[in-house]
Formats: C-alpha cells, sequence, structure tokens
C-alpha cells in the first residue's frame, strides 16, 4: 500500500513536470514562445526562436545548445547597419540578468541550426537543450512551423 | 630562454597589431570599403542585366517596367532574415489582397552558385505566389545588384561553409522603373503596407 502510494506520487510528480514546458535543469530558467521554421532537406541551417526568462536572483550565462537534430547548434545575431546591409555571427556567451529575460527573435539573436540531421518538418518538433554556465541544462521541446511562419502563432 | 619567450610575445603582438591595421585598412580604404552613403538604385531602364525566373523564362530590368515594382535580394540558405522578409512581404501581398496582381515582386539571388532555377523554384513556393524568383550568372547577379545598389559578399563559415551579408532592404520602383523608396529590414508592417500603396497610387497619377 505504502509503496502504491509511492509509485502514484512519482508519476504524478513526472507528470507534472513533463506539463511544464521546461523539462528538466536550472528551475529558475522559464522558456517560452519556442518555434522554429521547417527547412528544404538538410543542406540548409535552420533556425529556431524563443524567450527565455531568469526567474532567479541571481545573473545566469547561456553558453551553449545541443540537440539531435544539428551538429552545429549556435547562438547567432543577425544585423542591419545603417547602409541596410545585413550580417550574421554567433553571439557568444549570453547574460540574462536576474529577473531578466532575451528575446531570440527574427532579425536579432537566434538558435542556428548549423548541419542538420535531419529535415526539420512542419508539424513536428524537436527537444534542445539550453547550456548554462554552471554546467546545467533547461530541455525545452520546440514546434517546428511552416517556412513562411513569422512567429510562434504561424 | 625567456628571453627568447618574450621575443617570441613581442613577434605575436606585433603580427597581431599588423594584422589590425589590415583589417581596418580594408574595411575603411580597401576593398571592403561600404559604398559612399546615399547611393540610390538608378531607373530599371537604365539598368542591363539577364538572369532566369523559376519558371526558366529569360528576364531582366525591361521586364518589370510597366508595373510598380518591389525587389529583393537574398539567398536560400539564409536561416533568419530572407525567411523572416519572404513571410513579411507575402503578409504585406496579402494584406493589399487584389491590388497585390498589379505588382512585380522580385526575389534575387546573391547566391547563385546553391540557388539554381530548380532551388529557387521550389524556395518561392512556399511563400506567397505572386513573388518571383531569380537567378543566374555570378556576374549578371553582380550587373542586377550594381544597378540597384546592392551590396553582397560571402563570410567562410566553419567547416568550409559559406554564408553571404547582403543589403537586405525592399526597393521599391514606380511602373515607369524610377526608384520611389526602401522598405527597410524590420521595418512596422503598418509602415510597409501605406508605402507600397503610395509607391503604386505615384504610378497611376504619372499615368
Amino acid at each position: 500500500m505504502k509503496n502504491m502510494i509511492k509509485n502514484s506520487l512519482v508519476t504524478l510528480v513526472m507528470a507534472i513536470s513533463f506539463a511544464v514546458p521546461v523539462l528538466a535543469g536550472s528551475e529558475d530558467v522559464v522558456v517560452e514562445d519556442a518555434w522554429s521554421r521547417a527547412s528544404i532537406g538538410m543542406s540548409r541551417p535552420g533556425a529556431a526562436y524563443m524567450t527565455i526568462r531568469n526567474t532567479g536572483d541571481e545573473a545566469i550565462i547561456l553558453t551553449g545548445l545541443r540537440t539531435d537534430l544539428a551538429m552545429m547548434p549556435e547562438i547567432h545575431q543577425t544585423s542591419t547597419n545603417a547602409e541596410g546591409v545585413s550580417s550574421m555571427a554567433p553571439a557568444g556567451e549570453i547574460k540574462i540578468a536576474a529577473g531578466g529575460e532575451v528575446a531570440l527573435e527574427p532579425g536579432g539573436l537566434h538558435a542556428m541550426l548549423m548541419r542538420l540531421q535531419r529535415p526539420m518538418t512542419e508539424g513536428e518538433s524537436f527537444l534542445l537543450n539550453l547550456v548554462f554556465s554552471d554546467g546545467s541544462e533547461v530541455m525545452i521541446e520546440v514546434p517546428i512551423l511552416g517556412i513562411a511562419a513569422r512567429g510562434p502563432e504561424g | 630562454m625567456r628571453r627568447r619567450r618574450i621575443l617570441g610575445y613581442g613577434a605575436a603582438c606585433i603580427g597581431a597589431a599588423a594584422l589590425m591595421l589590415f583589417v581596418g585598412w580594408w574595411q575603411v580604404d580597401g576593398p571592403g570599403a561600404p559604398e559612399p552613403a546615399g547611393q540610390l538604385p538608378i531607373p530599371l531602364s537604365a539598368m542591363d542585366f539577364s538572369l532566369t525566373d523559376h519558371k526558366d523564362n529569360k528576364v531582366g530590368p525591361g521586364t518589370l517596367v510597366g508595373r510598380p515594382t518591389m525587389v529583393f535580394f537574398g539567398f536560400t540558405h539564409c536561416p533568419d532574415v530572407c525567411p523572416t522578409t519572404l513571410s513579411d512581404i507575402s503578409g504585406w501581398l496579402d494584406d493589399l489582397g487584389q491590388e497585390a496582381e498589379e505588382l512585380n515582386v522580385v526575389f534575387i539571388t546573391v547566391d547563385p552558385e546553391r540557388d539554381t532555377v530548380k532551388a529557387m523554384a521550389e524556395y518561392v513556393g512556399y511563400f506567397h505566389p505572386g513573388i518571383r524568383g531569380w537567378t543566374g550568372e555570378e556576374e549578371e547577379i553582380a550587373k542586377a545588384a550594381n544597378g540597384f545598389r546592392a551590396r553582397y559578399w560571402q563570410v567562410p563559415t566553419e567547416g568550409g561553409d559559406y554564408t553571404l551579408n547582403h543589403t537586405s532592404s525592399v526597393f521599391l520602383f514606380d511602373a515607369e522603373g524610377h526608384f520611389v523608396s526602401t522598405i527597410d529590414y524590420h521595418e512596422p508592417r503598418e509602415f510597409a503596407v501605406p508605402k507600397i500603396q503610395r509607391t503604386m497610387k505615384e504610378t497611376g497619377e504619372a499615368s
């Protein structure tokens, strides 16, 4: 009887932890509105977007990404200069202040998914780990929307 | 031993300084120097280039004269700016509804090496059906970009791959092929659609 209660408790805890968008890792990190665009085949890099909130009292530093979808996932920054020329470069480490947030959105920061291991198909999703400087990771599920999607709503 | 190490550091420092000077020269005065600001696209009728559209038709600047025109430079391996701009354009065309049929909308690749006619056809197929994709010989693309005063250059990435930096503004021309204005990357839609409508109206009054 005692075991049964324990088992159902474990199941309950697991069910709750799967229901929230953040699946594992740093408790103070909340990831919202994650989305990505479908790819044409595997030769072109993909991009994913999201808002990362730090609800804790200490700054956190996002150092990298990990996913089995792409061999080289990296956070990149798009910038457009005064002459209207857009360019992209690795963004390096990203510090998120206590209570602050960072938006990865079109035309700014984005998770660049280089060397796709499989095509990104509309309607599917993939798992992406955000890696922080303390070694902790946050795993999120990123839905794949259409190629012409403009935001998390499609 | 220690002295040699110091010498080594010194040489490295001089090397780094020389590299920085070179990079500075390249960006300011050298081939990497930006075009003088304020250069506007020349009239379509004064441009000279020959490309192929995504339906395999021969096209050029003359194809565009007679209707108001919207042109954007990009490439299909571009993960952020290009799909975003093309979906913005698709949204503007949706907002314009029937009026959109009066517009030429052209996406010209700056990556002819990878963007074949077939690749362009597949790519534009995901956006508004009014958008045409143009590609062609490297030098013809260069001539086109020069006419629009658009800039682009390859940037190597890890693993022998490359990406491109490019002008991401959308160019608007009236039906006679005169440049009217640009819609800059990420301009809010509430400004973009009236700008397009003004361009179209300007044409109506002139003709």
